[in-house]
Parts: structure tokens; sequence; C-alpha cells
């Protein structure tokens, strides 16, 4: 049963926390709600046909499915995390600050909010394809330890959800003012992490094999398997051993985002000025 | 409308460079050192496999039983699910002499280890 606990709660967890930081950055957007469970859900019903499809999936690419499928996913959580930004930068402050133009800027913000449904159904696929696998073959197996494991799991599934409300009521106790900066690095860093994991799938499935040497190796520190560990991974894409590609599209998403969010801030100045 | 402009940029950018690198990438795994493992009633068959040490190596891990099993390793730092009754391919780079040791993480009790030299 605690096996059954544990592997639950390794993945629900990771997933756990990439909806709680979405449930923080959305705190003011009304029918939030409705959005994110619907990324929550699509997830779900994505991760039970990833699993029951996972033999056809293995199998493509010569046997490197896997590891595209998840790389493809991420890099289009990266897309739409790196957009939402973009968008913060533009729309964020006259969402916070002047109330004008309420009405645009909530059927605006339904784009944003489209965006950061899409992370959220990501990570809930990506997490829950290998929960629905695992607890598929506790179903297959017969036997009074069917019902154990499930129960395991079941805690395993709580618990997580647990990680996600306390990342969200963390999160939120931060004031209004301070909550968008906070919010904008957390993204960044998710986005940046989330193209190193990609990088990792292609390396594994030996698409990308240039620059491949591992930087440094800080396992003695903290491996990324312990629980701080998995944490961090999950957060702002902390590996033990990453490759020069790793540490180069990281910074690289780091510095577009930056870029990205300064141009579109600017335009907007020009924006107001003009409208003057 | 003009807000829209800066992505399929950077889309563009994103893509053209991912060519760039596949297109570049050496075809590697012809050099690979195959290590063939089946998995049935919980258990690795065999439990020991040896492996030349620099070169890198490729696990074909069949899976025989009905449910789904994951091939992991944290020295190896792999981990893939294998479906029931199908065939996992991993790849591992150049390893250094050691024992690398992998298991089920589905089932904990299933281990085996590969001895580079």
């Amino acid at each position: 049963m605690l096996a059954a606990l544990i592997i639950v709660f390794r993945e629900v967890f990771e997933a756990g926390l990439i909806v709680g930081i979405v449930l923080a950055v959305t705190a003011s957007v009304p029918h939030r709600g409705r959005w994110i469970g619907g990324g929550v859900l699509a997830g779900v019903v994505a991760a039970c046909l990833v699993a029951a499809f996972a033999g056809v999936l293995s199998q493509l690419f010569e046997g490197m499915g896997q590891e595209v499928f998840n790389a493809a996913i991420l890099g289009v959580a990266v897309v739409m995390l790196t957009w939402h930004n973009v968008w913060m930068a533009r729309h964020g402050r006259a969402i916070a600050g002047e109330m004008r133009a309420i009405g645009k800027a909530v059927a605006e913000g339904s784009k944003s909010l489209l965006a950061l449904s899409v992370v959220v159904g990501v990570a809930v696929l990506r997490e829950g394809s290998e929960v629905a696998l695992f607890l598929y073959g506790v179903a297959a197996s017969d036997g009074s330890s069917a019902l154990t494991l499930t129960l395991g799991g079941c805690l395993g599934l709580v618990l997580g959800a647990g990680v996600c409300l306390l990342t969200y009521l963390g999160l939120v106790r931060i004031p209004p003012r301070a909550l968008f900066g906070t919010t904008t690095v957390l993204i960044t860093l998710l986005a940046a992490g989330m193209a190193a994991q990609a990088i990792a799938f292609l390396e594994r499935a030996n698409w990308l094999t240039s620059l491949d040497t591992v930087v440094w190796d800080s396992g003695w520190l903290l491996s990324d398997q312990s629980i701080p560990g998995r944490a961090l991974h999950t957060l702002i894409g902390y590996t033990d051993q990453p490759t020069e590609m790793q540490l180069w599209v990281y910074l690289a998403v780091i510095a577009v985002t930056g870029l990205l969010m300064l141009m579109t801030a600017q335009e907007r100045g020009a924006h107001a000025v003009a409208a003057r | 409308m003009s807000h829209a402009k800066p992505i399929p940029i950077r889309l563009s950018l994103a893509g053209a460079c991912a060519l760039a690198l596949l297109s570049a990438a050496p075809t590697r795994a012809e050099q690979a050192v195959e290590v063939q493992l089946t998995y049935a009633n919980g258990a690795f068959q065999p439990n020991e496999v040896r492996a030349p040490a620099d070169r890198s190596v490729v696990f074909r891990v069949r899976n025989l039983d009905g449910k789904a099993m994951e091939f992991e390793s944290k020295s190896l730092r792999v981990e893939k699910v294998v479906a029931a009754k199908s065939e996992g391919i991993i790849n591992v780079r150049a390893l250094k002499p050691g024992r690398y040791e992998f298991y089920d993480d589905f089932n904990e009790k299933a281990r085996g280890a590969l001895n580079v030299q």
C-alpha cells in the first residue's frame, strides 16, 4: 500500500505544484475555475488515452515515441507559458490597476486562461498517464492486494491535491502588487525548466546529441530524485547532471521571455502615449 | 492585434534551430551495444548483464507480463514505461566502468544490474 501511495503521490505532487501556481496566477480572473477545471479534466482524459495506447505510442519513431511525445507536449507548455507572460506584460497592469474596459479585459483574459488551461492539461497528462498505467496494472492483478493498493493510490492522490492547495494558499498570501512579479518569475522558470526537460527527452531519444556533455554533478548536494529535488525539478527545472544543451536552452528561454516582455511593455507604452 | 506578432517569429526561430540541431546530429546509435532483457512474472531475465565501457548502450526490454512496467535506473538516469506485452528501447550514453542497478518502478522487487567493464 505504501508503495502505491508513494508512486501516485510522486506523480500527483508534480502536477499539483503546477496547478497550484496557475490557480494563484489567475486568482483575480473571473471564470478561471471553469478553464482550470477543464484543463485538469482534459489532462485526465488524455492521460487515460495515452496509458491505453502506451504500447502503440512507444513503437513510434523507432521505439522513441514516448520521448518524442513528451518533448513535444513540454514544448507546447513552454510556448503557452511564455505567451502568458508576454500577454501579462501587456495587459496585466491594466487589469490590476485601472479598471477601464473591464469587459474587454475579461474577454481577452480568457485567451490567456486558455493558454494556462493547456499548461494544466499538459501537466496532468504527463504525470497522470503513469498513474493510470500503474493503477490499471493494479486493477488487472487479482487478489486482496488490489484493494489496499487502490487505497494507497487514492491516499496518494489526496496528498497530491493537498500540495496543490498549499502551493495556492502560500502564493495568494503574497500581496497583489508583489504577486504579479513573483508569478512572472515563477512562470518563466517553470517554462525554462520544462524546455530543459524537453531537451532531456530528445537527448534520450538520440534526436539531439550535440552539446551533450554533462556540465556538473550536484547529486551529492541535492539529488533530483529526492522529494526536495523533485519539487525544484518541477518548479525551476533543477537537474543534478545537466547537459550543456539543457543549460543553454534554459538560459535562452529566460532571455527570450525577458526580451519579449520588454518589447511588448514598450509597445504598450508607445500606444498609451499615442492615445493621449 | 500587434501583440500577436513576436510569437510567430519566436516559433519559426525555434523551429529553425531545432531543425539545424536535428540534422547535425550524428547517428551514434550505430555503434551502440545492445542489451536484451526480458521481463516476465515480475522479474528481469537475466538480471545481471554486461557491457563494455565507453560505448553507448541500447536496452531492449521485452515485457511479457499483462501489465505495464517502468524500467528505471537512478545511476543510468533512465526511466521508461514499457506497456504490457511490448518492447521498450532505452538509450544510455557511454558509461564508465562500474555497476549500474536498474529496477521496475511499479514493482521494486524486480531488480537487476548492468556491469560495465
